[in-house]
């Protein structure tokens, strides 16, 4: 019996379920709720859920009672709480998209937003910033020689601190290639050649998109990271969160995590895309609507005909902000764009699931994608939206296109379509989100040249070797880093004091087409001021002359 | 395997140093010290003046699982606005720093808020060159937290000195990562606090009646109780709860 078994025990436990919640009302209401609501209950009708089941084992020589792992969903009774009794259920009820993947991981036919689960969990990432502290936290708690639970399920990517000489930043990647090799982790994107990453032939970059590249995303699926941005996967029509160390060391352990089913919020878009917006665009428009803590623990989950037209590239941009509306995940459902993706890039097979016509949802938003236009977050939150035109008085000090938000193959396509033939009025970098995302830069063309020489007649800078680099700011000498009171317009995800430096620096955030077009003029710039968009939407690789 | 130390003793002391086992660590050679001078090996620092090589305990740097003794938590109060997000609870350049290893623990904590712009916040939270706070409790707006899943940021913040959040409300990554690390009590207010406390003003809490008091200006604010994650923070964290209440064997 290993402490493995004791916490799975234990976290069976229907006590225990209630670890992480706090309580609004004195514990005879029953009213348990995870973490913090924001202005009012979003729990309507809050049933409580324990779907633990009461079959116990004893095991020879202890004390101690072992639940059986979760499979059942009989409820111990109590006669103060509402049991929800889910086998009873002859009629399945609807769900939408997130509820039916998480009732899947929980051995569940039924779960509805409030309720307590515990979900298996198909994959875990994380990267050289949390990954030592989650191992720190692994051994210290399961023993200097515990495993994994899957060496297969764990999905290791250095990618945030990489290309600098901070000793420290330098150690966390030895850090994890030590546990990859005494765990056997059979995906580990390793890098030991900091001078020239080329010569790495494992290394990838930005683990978002190394993992949606590598596969490792699939539909139907529960992804936990290590970082917050993990919700870029709901792209995929799957279950993807951040999760802090703790939380990551647990899963090492287990393969299971208790979390709360979240509230799911719709968003439509209808009508036509124009040429000019991105992704990146509507995901600003609905932070600006919602706020930053507008989505705080639900989900977005976006549909409609424009959407169903987005490429994947585009999707992961449009659900890797959710976070920024405090959402815990963003979903897509999967469709022949996301089975043509993911051919060639996994083997297995995945489940797909779409969201009931009759689901409930929390809240419900459509918008009419033409009416829309380019949209800026201006300095110092990600809801601070303005239209791009409206800021057009505002003097810019560079640009900087990257990030797995606005580092990804599409993004500098769109970059190269408004800079080709022209030149940078300021400092203009570029840091491709992986390897991948690079390489393409040098093979893509548009009209006969690649976008790697269009940059480099632009006048760009870059592009850098593949990783977070300033997004986040880091260390000082990473590459772009804002270091003095500069303005910064920037394909990347937040904008708060600091984000990327220098707590002087002022970051406007915005689309590739924006960033690019503020490049050409020096002020932040509507690119329908510099350049002539088609009357219809051109998709990024209806731009490039072709591509293998 | 053993960390490497480049030394040279002439005496067989058989220490341990109590870090991660994965990190090895390139000190200077140590000074021989007579063996009666160290009365509890683990504890002491075998090097001076480099802190790559001291073997602190977490146990010394860390007050998890011993954050408030009673029902009463008396202190002095920073205050902050909304949406502080973790970005300037602890600057992403400082994530370096391994929360898990005693010395950078404590070196995270000097780091606490220190990403406020200093025109709002001209009063810093950690004082220049100082470890830790003179600040007990943080008393906050809306979305306390915000930002990225990063347990650096109630970490920093514990292991500057705080002891407890009030705050109107908070994201969910770092709600869940106060109670999971043991690090903070995340109070939430029933009403906006901000305007009623000023940094520098003492307060107290009052854990069994849920309320804070402003000591200043002697007014009450109510508090949404704890409920279950008060017990998670008492006991130190998501995996000590689990071990003190017997739902996991201790560690032997």
């Amino acid at each position: 019996m290993n402490t493995c078994q004791y916490i799975l025990a234990f976290s069976n436990n229907t006590f225990v379920s209630g670890l992480f919640y706090s309580v609004k009302k004195p514990l005879r209401n029953q009213d348990i709720l995870f973490g913090k609501r924001n202005g009012g209950s979003l729990l309507k009708n809050n049933r409580h859920a324990h779907g633990f089941s009461s079959s116990s084992v004893r095991i020879k020589g202890t004390n101690h009672s072992v639940f059986q792992p979760v499979t059942a969903t009989v409820a111990p009774p109590k006669s103060h709480r509402h049991v929800s009794t889910s086998l009873s259920n002859s009629v399945q009820q609807p769900m939408t998209l997130t509820e039916k993947i998480l009732s899947k991981a929980a051995n569940r036919p039924y779960v509805k937003p409030g309720e307590n689960i515990w979900v298996n969990v198909d994959v875990l990432m994380t990267h050289d910033v949390c990954g030592p502290g989650t191992i720190g936290i692994f051994k210290r708690e399961f023993g200097e020689n515990a495993k994994v639970w899957d060496p297969e399920k764990v999905v290791i990517i250095p990618d945030h601190y990489i290309f600098t000489a901070d000793q420290r930043a330098n150690r966390n990647v030895d850090i994890l290639r030590e546990f990859a090799r005494e765990q056997n982790i059979k995906y580990f994107y390793d890098i030991k050649d900091r001078q020239n990453f080329l010569n790495n032939p494992d290394y990838k970059g930005v683990c978002h998109i190394a993992l949606a590249q590598e596969g490792h995303t699939r539909p139907g699926e529960v992804l936990f990271g290590t970082d917050s941005h993990t919700c870029n996967a709901g792209a995929f029509g799957m279950f993807a969160t951040g999760i802090g160390n703790t939380d990551a060391g647990f899963i090492l352990g287990t393969g299971k995590l208790l979390i709360k089913v979240p509230a799911t919020m719709k968003f439509v878009f209808h009508g036509d895309m124009p040429d000019y917006l991105l992704a990146k665009d509507l995901i600003l428009q609905v932070i600006g609507d919602i706020s930053v803590s507008g989505a705080t623990y639900r989900t977005l989950e976006f549909s409609g005909d424009v959407i169903a037209q987005l490429s994947m590239e585009e999707r992961q941009t449009l659900c890797n902000m959710a976070i920024e509306a405090g959402g815990k995940n963003a979903v897509i459902p999967c469709d022949r764009t996301t089975r043509e993706y993911l051919k060639g890039k996994t083997q297995r097979s995945f489940e797909v699931f779409q969201t009931d016509s009759n689901a409930h949802f929390y809240s419900h938003r459509e918008y009419i994608t033409h009416h829309l236009e380019p949209v800026v977050a201006k300095p110092h939150s990600p809801d601070n939206r303005d239209l791009a035109k409206n800021c057009s008085s505002v003097k810019v000090d560079r640009v900087y296109i990257g990030s797995c938000t606005g580092g990804k193959t599409e993004d500098f396509i769109a970059a190269a379509r408004i800079l080709k033939d022209r030149q940078v009025k300021i400092p203009t970098f570029l840091v491709p989100a992986t390897r991948q995302v690079y390489d393409d830069i040098y093979r893509l063309s548009i009209g006969g040249q690649t976008l790697a020489h269009i940059f480099e007649q632009a006048g760009c800078i870059g592009p850098a070797p593949p990783s977070c680099a300033a997004c986040l700011g880091g260390p000082k000498d990473t590459f772009a880093r804002i270091n003095e009171p500069l303005v910064c317009v920037s394909t990347t995800n937040r904008n708060f004091p600091g984000r990327m430096g220098s707590k002087e620096g002022q970051v406007y955030l915005a689309s590739p087409y924006t960033a690019a077009a503020t490049a050409l003029t020096g002020f932040v710039t509507d690119p329908r001021q510099v350049y002539d968009f088609d009357k219809q939407h051109r998709s990024a690789y209806s731009l490039v002359d072709s591509f293998v | 395997m053993k960390p490497k130390l480049g030394f040279s003793m002439t005496l067989a002391i058989p220490f341990r140093i109590c870090t991660p086992q994965f990190i090895s660590y390139k000190c200077k050679p140590l000074s021989v010290v007579p063996f009666q001078n160290i009365p509890g090996l683990k504890r002491r620092t075998f090097h001076k003046g480099s802190t790559s090589c001291s073997a602190k305990q977490m146990d010394q740097v860390s007050k998890v699982g011993k954050k408030r003794n009673g029902d009463l938590l008396r202190g002095k109060v920073f205050v902050v606005g909304d949406n502080i997000d973790t970005d300037q609870i602890i600057p992403a350049e400082y994530l370096t720093l391994v929360p898990s290893v005693p010395e950078e623990y404590e070196k995270l904590g000097s780091y606490a808020l220190v990403g406020l712009p200093e025109k709002q916040y001209p009063i810093r939270f950690v004082e220049k060159d100082q470890l830790h706070t003179t600040y007990t409790i943080i008393v906050a707006g809306n979305n306390f937290g915000c930002g990225s899943s990063r347990e650096h940021a109630p970490i920093a913040l514990g292991a500057a000195g705080a002891v407890a959040v009030v705050a109107k409300s908070y994201a969910r990554i770092f709600f869940r990562n106060c109670s999971a690390t043991g690090e903070l009590y995340p109070w939430e207010s029933k009403e906006y606090l901000v305007n009623h406390f000023r940094t520098g003003e003492e307060a107290e809490i009052d854990f069994g009646r849920n309320v804070i008091r402003n000591l200043s200006s002697k007014k009450e604010f109510e508090l949404e109780p704890l409920g279950d994650v008060l017990p998670v923070v008492d006991a130190g964290g998501l995996f000590e709860y689990a071990r003190k209440s017997g739902m996991i064997p201790k560690q032997s």
